[in-house]
């Protein structure tokens, strides 16, 4: 299984498994959970750094309209749906820095909602 | 000496850039009620995004109108006229939306062709699902014949997520079994089918669904728009060319960290924007393309 369909298969399964609601989800004691709010039309915050290796779960809201995260070079997506808290699980395999963005078209500044994840050693 | 369109583009230094679908055969089948299979040319607009302002184009407000008058400046008027969508500039106000809408079909009434074919980009039609789109322009996906070809419109736009969708899906998937094996097809759309960028959202999320109900037919071409710029693109035999804007150009997939418009020029105005012909030779299943600018100098 190459790395990206891992990442991706490891969201999946948080969504399909756990469900999105915040109540059924839980980081793993050890695991850091980064909270994420995304409003129209940005995210905050929107520069997160990870270390390579060590899991993460991205923790989102959106207080307006359905949103989306896509990281393609970290194979990671999901759906940001208002009233409900949406966790993501990332395990980072590389190093470098990736841009996310919404992926769900959401008002005049929908292109410029991006952000950056920054993986280090 | 009787002088054919390419000819003239010829001497006129537009050289166009000819594409070739399929396999190599000489021949596919002419398609449609009584289709003859006879070349004939077409052009595509694209990205219009009327009611934008902004720096990446302080002449926003006459852009599409000149390109308008260089269309029907052409010696030689095309079969038929294609806008591959964003016609508008997204706007958060459904009555501005329709505003913009309404300003853009008068603007284009001007055209001196009136086979005008349309289809929205998600600056139209991704906020109200294509409701406000529909009520100026019809359907946001439909199949029309033109001299043996068959043109598919496809709408990967109106979902916002950028899906094409299980519903169109069938319905494409009707649409090509009902047509020879070998039929000339040509798909319009307004995004790109595939990944070209996905870090740009430079896709559609079930794209590579449509590719594969394509991918049977060896006569397919797809002619985009979305990125602002030419691209050309190979999925197996299947050709993706995707159209410059009229409004402002947008970098090359992937060469700077962000997706801004390329800055205007006033040295240079309009450059990066234009439009297109293409020439239909439906017997080679050949597609002369000729990129064509907005104002000449």
């Amino acid at each position: 299984m190459n790395s990206h369909i891992r990442a991706t298969f490891i969201a999946v399964a948080f969504f399909i498994g756990l469900g999105a609601d915040a109540a059924h989800v839980a980081a793993q004691p050890t695991e850091q959970v980064i909270k994420i709010t995304a409003k129209k039309f940005d995210y905050t915050p929107n520069h997160i750094t990870l270390k390579k290796g060590v899991p993460v779960v991205l923790e989102f809201t959106t207080a307006d309209v359905l949103m989306g995260f896509n990281v393609p070079d970290l194979g990671v997506r999901a759906d940001i749906v208002p009233g409900k808290v949406v966790r993501v699980r990332i395990v980072p395999d590389k190093v470098g820095t990736f841009t996310f963005f919404c992926d769900i078209f959401c008002g005049s500044g929908h292109e410029d909602m991006t952000g950056t994840i920054t993986v280090v050693e | 000496m009787k002088i054919n369109r390419r000819d003239f583009m010829k001497l006129a230094g537009l050289g166009g850039i000819v594409f070739a679908s399929g396999l190599g055969k000489t021949a596919s089948a002419a398609y449609g009620a009584g289709a003859a299979a006879e070349d004939f040319y077409f052009v595509q607009l694209s990205d219009c995004h009327w009611g934008f302002e902004g720096p990446p184009n302080p002449d926003a407000k006459v852009t599409l109108k000149k390109a308008v008058a260089a269309v029907n400046g052409l010696a030689e008027q095309p079969d038929f006229i294609v806008f591959t969508g964003d016609l508008t500039h997204t706007t958060d106000d459904p009555k501005e939306r329709r505003k913009r809408l309404s300003e853009f079909r008068a603007i284009v009434a001007d055209l001196k062709v009136k086979n005008v074919r349309f289809m929205p980009g998600e600056h139209d039609a991704s906020l109200d699902k294509g409701e406000a789109y529909q009520e100026f322009f019809g359907k946001t996906h439909y199949t029309f014949d033109h001299k043996g070809v068959h043109f598919i419109v496809l709408d990967n736009v109106s979902d916002p997520a950028a899906n094409v969708g299980e519903e169109q899906l069938q319905w494409l998937a009707a649409d090509l079994k009902q047509l020879p094996k070998d039929a000339n097809i040509v798909v319009f759309t307004h995004r790109p089918l595939f990944d070209l960028y996905p870090q740009w959202d430079w896709a559609t999320r079930d794209g590579a669904k449509v590719v594969e109900l394509l991918m049977p037919h060896p006569n397919v071409t797809v002619f985009y728009g979305h990125i602002h710029q030419e691209n050309h693109h190979m999925t197996g035999h299947i050709a993706h060319h995707s159209a410059k804007s009229l409004i402002f150009p947008l970098p090359a997939p992937g060469s700077q960290p962000k997706r801004t418009p390329l800055p205007w020029d006033a040295a240079h105005p309009y450059q990066g924007l234009g439009f297109r012909s293409v020439e239909a030779e439906v017997k080679k299943d050949e597609y002369v393309i000729t990129e064509l600018p907005v104002q000449k100098g």
